[in-house]
């Protein structure tokens, strides 16, 4: 699964970020998870407690959805990713390289395919709480 | 904020013997097909071969090799498939035949996601094929694979080793490894480009000629590895033992 890889990458940047930090323990780590490319958040977090070791063995992950929008470069329009009508096939497009939506999707008013992927996108880390 | 997907890549491409990006700043030279075909040689060789193409908007290197009806497995990542004996990763498995319109920041996105989640496992050589131009894409190839080498094609042509000249400029300033330049499409003899290549310091790898039999063999990769192009790279490999 694509969330094992996403999972490895935020356990190897949280393990930097608290040797960076001087962290003894890791507790917290808040993570924003953008709807575009619909990371299935139960196999995430599964993924994360199997990964999680050493320092960060007794961390807690707090996911947060952030709504994916559109804003179209060409007549400014607006719109939400949870609005378009999306097949199976391209919503798995979608989640494993997002920029392709670019292919699949067209401004809702003008047609354009030249719209910013303005939130939601990906999956981040918002901050990181520990023992020194 | 911060990106986790940054501080995977280098794991991603740790067992990876050596990177070589085709590139030339120059569209049209035979990048893609040079890639490709280099690829197809060195895994016949027996070496554990992986092939990335990182023209996003125009990819090509599924013509050449002939890919069709595949798509990567789902194991901890995204494991690309294999091709003729090479591991083979590109946007087409996700865009079928459109296209998608990028700008810079988005190029940037896809290929930081692309690399990743791409399991490569161990590979003898990952050879990349490169798109047009000097700019986003060939920044953050220079930024994010860590010992990636440069083969450089040009054409005989003035204007494109015009833009070929730059690049290797470019590279050089930044301290990046350039493995040389081949010349292909050759269709009269001179040693103009020699010279120029030679004049900047660098190691001139041989030349390529025009080859007519070529179109017919994309797709068909026994008939492709019979043509004289074929052979010409082939040559190119052995007079440069790999360049390593
Ligand atoms: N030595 C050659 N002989 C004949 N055709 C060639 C040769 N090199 C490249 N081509 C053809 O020229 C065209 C451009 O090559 P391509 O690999 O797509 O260039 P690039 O990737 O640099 O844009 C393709 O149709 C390719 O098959
Ligand atoms: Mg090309
Ligand atoms: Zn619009």
């Amino acid at each position: 699964m694509h969330e094992w890889a996403l999972a490895e990458a935020i356990i190897s940047a949280v393990s930097q970020i608290a040797e960076r930090e001087g962290l003894k323990e890791v507790r917290e780590v808040g993570l924003r998870i953008g709807e575009l490319q619909q990371v299935d958040r139960e196999v995430l977090g599964f993924a994360l407690s199997q990964l999680k070791s050493g320092k960060l063995s007794n961390a807690k992950f707090t996911m947060r959805t952030v709504r994916a929008r559109f804003k179209c470069r060409v007549c400014g329009n607006k719109w939400l990713f949870r609005e378009a009508k999306v097949s199976e096939d391209v919503k798995e497009s979608i989640h494993f390289i997002p920029e392709v939506a670019h292919a699949y999707f067209r401004c809702p008013r003008c047609g354009s395919p030249d719209f910013d992927i303005s939130s939601g996108r990906g999956v981040w880390i918002s901050s990181v709480r520990g023992v020194k | 904020m911060l990106d986790p997907r940054l501080t995977i890549i280098g794991e991603r491409l740790k067992s990876i013997g050596q990177i070589i990006v085709v590139s030339s700043g120059k569209g049209g030279v035979g990048k893609s097909l040079i890639a490709s075909t280099l690829a197809l040689i060195l895994a016949r060789k027996g070496f554990r071969v992986g092939l990335l193409d990182l023209d996003f908007t125009s990819p090509t290197t599924h013509v050449t090799l002939g890919v069709r009806g595949l798509q990567p497995s789902e194991d901890k990542g995204v494991v690309p498939p294999e091709v003729h004996g090479i591991k083979y990763m590109s946007l087409i498995f996700y865009l079928g035949d459109r296209t998608s319109p990028l700008r810079g920041p988005e190029i940037s996105n896809a290929f930081i996601e692309m690399l990743a989640v791409t399991r490569w496992g161990s590979l003898d050589m990952l050879i990349i094929d490169m798109p047009p131009g000097i700019g986003d894409l060939m920044l953050d190839v220079l930024k994010y694979i860590r010992g990636a080498r440069f083969l450089i094609i040009t054409s005989p042509s003035r204007m494109a080793f015009e833009t070929v000249r730059k690049l290797l400029t470019l590279l050089r300033d930044l301290g990046a490894e350039i493995i040389g330049v081949i010349e292909n499409m050759k269709m009269e003899d001179s040693a103009h480009i020699r010279r120029e290549v030679e004049a900047l310091g660098e190691r001139f790898l041989g030349e390529i000629h025009f080859d007519g039999r070529v179109e017919n063999a994309l797709g068909d990769v026994d008939a492709l590895l019979k043509t004289d192009f074929a052979k010409e790279i082939e040559k190119i490999l052995e007079e440069n033992v790999m360049w390593r």
